[in-house]
């Protein structure tokens, strides 16, 4: 037993020792001083989701140096702390404490995944962080009652899952349609929406799987032997890649549409490699500019930014993805005025009002905490993923599909949102 | 009595350190549980296990379950360890009529399918996505500090742990376990049932493995198979062997180091300028190097481990103390 003395006195001294450096002072608000804002986001930078995420946050951070070089919000310059979760809900759990906790954060900005994001849903509430624009359309973000502080960004997967099933039933009535879902509340909540279109027969096989298993081809047996014609997938960009690669291996070629989290064409064809001809006619919905839409001025503003603070970075639709909540939090910034406060912020985004690149209403309010509200198709043509037909908007319960008729405004001339 | 002292002032430290290192604590206690009984085992009975990840996972599930069902930390927990000590009396079984590879084959297939298990039967474990469970506040109302108050729980579990294990180190189980380890044929005859020994190493060892994955999962307030992998069991023997085979000491060497060397390899990344995203795909890949040298390292300079190290130091300073004095003299 005296053995034991050494190595626990060694740990008395090591946490002992470490403990200056966390203390934080004073602060009245944790992450904000005079001359800056830190917020911090986990995101997987490495593992079965990074195909593409891996670029958000860095876009998002070069749209903040970009408002930065401005001169920042209120005189504060904005810094991002990103960590590395590799979309594992126990590293989620390990580095959004050490966020909070040590490096004293503001606010988590974007925090990305659905499955990795639950996890540390009651942490921020019990913590009162800021947890604003999820990157996930999972419905738990949008309670206000249990978590009043957070907020999500995507359109949650029913509404999108609304829309998709709406446009099969429309365009491609009397096809035998088929669902693959990630196994978890994305997989789940953008079935219900699917199902809540066609009904439960209008889907025949439904098909999940999990990011640990980097094998679908049973999945497509499934698809494959009960004729699927249509196949609708909730899925990450990597396993989108993935399953249709496998289903072309193995001779399956029906109509596949994908969710927006998962239906990136530059991130799809780069994973895909020398099969990216397999993304030919590849149906999606998405809410923010395509990269191909050079013509229009968000596109313009932002590939400027990506040239000038993101070292010329690949341009796609996460570049895009990553500085439009860049842009939304700066906008919400501006609104909660010269005396940030976790309150404030928090107050700012539920008076809604903001506006941005995103073609669906955004709609914030004391009792919606959800993000964008609609959402638009898209088809890959010519290695083109482009835009066609109207805008769409529903909600998540059983209201129906209608039109969307107001257009995103232009950008402000020099690319920062106004004090409100 | 020590042992104990020392943990009352790291109980007392928790007082003063900020919420982030009591969390990393209490990680390191919850650590300490699994990695002091896979020292009883592999260090003391000679036993490999590459499946104590897995048991560490069947604690924590345990608690979640209970959790969810009942809430009462205290029965989760010893739910945890008994749900653990039943699955280590199974493998444990199949342990003592293995040796070497084929141990470590079957442990490996427990640390590989566990795991597995929680995405199959996804409608009660959750899938990849894992549980999330209620933890009631710190009796000592809602302004106590919630960190703290795990602290308290893990260094708890880790006290209790140690205790028990150290105890039983040095009862006549412990000499025991110490025979079959260095010769199964001589502890045979001397009248030592080989089968039956091993299988109590196993089955305390799991025990403590399936407290430790249950405190984990009360540090977490969550349990999902992806901090239960494989490399968390690699992690686990590397772990107890680079701390110090053998030792309880070492087991808390292993421990430390379980939590200090990702985080210092973060530190490592960060100090380097490089390009962001090398350091982003080296940060996930890194600890797993960096564990894997020191462990070569370590081999080579102190095969007795970091605790084989530390007891030869108060010698080497024996030896050089009177040179430097020898130097000064001149």
């Amino acid at each position: 037993m005296r053995k034991l003395v050494l190595p626990i006195a060694m740990l008395l001294a090591v946490v002992g020792c470490s403990s200056e450096s966390g203390g934080g002072g004073g602060a009245s608000v944790p992450g904000v001083t005079d001359t800056e804002i830190t917020v911090g986001t986990h995101m997987p930078l490495t593992g079965p989701a990074s195909a593409g995420y891996s670029q958000i946050a860095p876009a998002t951070k070069a749209y903040f140096d970009f408002v930065n070089a401005a001169g920042g919000v209120h005189g504060r310059k904005i810094t991002l702390n990103v960590k590395d979760d590799g979309y594992n809900p126990a590293n989620t759990q390990q580095v959004v404490r050490e966020l909070v906790l040590q490096d004293k954060v503001f606010a988590i900005l974007n925090g990305l995944g659905t499955p990795t994001h639950t996890g540390v849903l009651d942490f921020l509430n019990s913590q009162r962080v800021p947890d604003l624009f999820v990157a996930s359309g999972s419905r738990s973000w949008d309670q206000p009652g249990k978590y009043p502080g957070t907020f999500g960004f995507n359109p949650d997967y029913t509404v999108e899952g609304k829309i998709l099933g709406s446009y099969v039933q429309k365009n491609l009535a009397g096809k035998k349609t088929c669902f693959l879902g990630q196994d978890d509340d994305f997989g789940r909540d953008s079935l219900a929406g699917v199902t809540g279109v066609l009904g439960d027969a209008g889907v025949a096989v439904k098909q999940t799987y999990t990011t640990s298993v980097t094998n679908v081809g049973p999945q497509i047996d499934a698809f494959k032997s009960n004729a699927c014609e249509v196949v609708i997938l909730a899925t990450v960009p990597g396993f989108t890649a993935l399953t249709i690669g496998t289903a072309a291996r193995q001779g399956f070629a029906p109509q596949w549409i994908v969710s927006n989290v998962g239906g990136d064409y530059n991130t799809l064809a780069k994973s895909l490699g020398d099969a990216a001809p397999l993304l030919e006619g590849l149906l999606g919905a998405n809410y923010l500019p395509t990269a191909s839409a050079t013509s229009d001025p968000w596109i313009q503003l932002f590939q400027k930014i990506n040239t000038e603070y993101n070292a010329g970075a690949p341009f796609d639709g996460n570049t895009i993805y990553g500085m439009s909540v860049g842009y939304l939090f700066v906008q919400v910034l501006q609104a909660a005025g010269k005396d940030l406060t976790r309150e404030s912020v928090i107050e700012a985004v539920e008076k809604g009002g903001f506006t941005g690149p995103g073609l669906g209403p955004l709609r914030f309010s004391g009792d919606d905490h959800s993000g964008y509200g609609g959402l638009r198709m898209t088809r890959v043509t010519d290695k083109v993923q482009a835009y066609f037909g109207p805008t769409y908007e529903t909600d998540s319960e059983g209201g129906p599909v209608t039109e969307y008729t107001v257009a995103p405004p232009a950008p402000p001339a020099n690319g920062i949102p106004a004090a409100a | 009595m020590k042992i104990v002292g020392a943990f009352l002032l790291l109980l007392g430290l928790t007082w003063i350190i900020p919420a982030f290192q009591n969390y990393q604590l209490a990680t390191v206690a919850a650590y300490l549980c699994a990695t002091a009984g896979l020292t009883v085992l592999t260090g003391q009975n000679g036993q490999l296990s590459l499946g104590h990840g897995a048991l560490m996972a069947t604690g924590a599930y345990t608690v979640a379950l209970m959790q969810n069902a009942i809430g009462v930390l205290v029965l989760s927990l010893a739910a945890g360890v008994l749900v653990t000590t039943a699955a280590g009396a199974v493998i444990g079984v199949a342990a003592a009529r293995l040796r070497g590879p084929y141990l470590a084959g079957v442990t490996l297939a427990v640390a590989v399918v566990v795991p597995g298990i929680a995405t199959m039967f996804d409608d009660v474990l959750g899938g990849d996505q894992g549980l999330t469970f209620y933890l009631a506040p710190p009796p000592f109302g809602y302004d106590f500090p919630f960190e703290r108050w795990q602290a308290w729980i893990a260094l708890g579990a880790a006290l209790l742990t140690m205790l028990l294990l150290g105890n039983l180190a040095a009862s006549r189980f412990g000499r025991e376990f110490r025979a079959v380890r260095d010769d199964e044929i001589a502890a045979k005859l001397s009248g030592i049932h080989v089968a039956r020994t091993q299988i109590l190493a196993f089955v305390v060892s799991a025990a403590a493995a399936g407290l430790g994955g249950g405190v984990l999962a009360v540090l977490a307030q969550s349990v999902s198979p992806g901090a239960f992998s494989l490399t968390l069991s690699l992690f686990l023997v590397m772990a107890i062997v680079v701390g110090g085979l053998g030792s309880l000491a070492g087991a808390v060497w292993g421990a430390i180091l379980l939590v200090a060397l990702p985080d210092l390899t973060a530190r490592v990344t960060d100090v380097f300028a490089l390009s962001s995203a090398f350091a982003q795909r080296l940060e996930g890949n890194l600890p797993l190097a960096i564990f894997g040298i020191t462990l070569i390292v370590v081999m080579i300079l102190a095969p007795g481990g970091i605790q084989g190290l530390v007891r030869r130091v108060p010698y080497r300073l024996m030896v050089i103390a009177p040179l430097l004095r020898l130097v000064k003299g001149r």
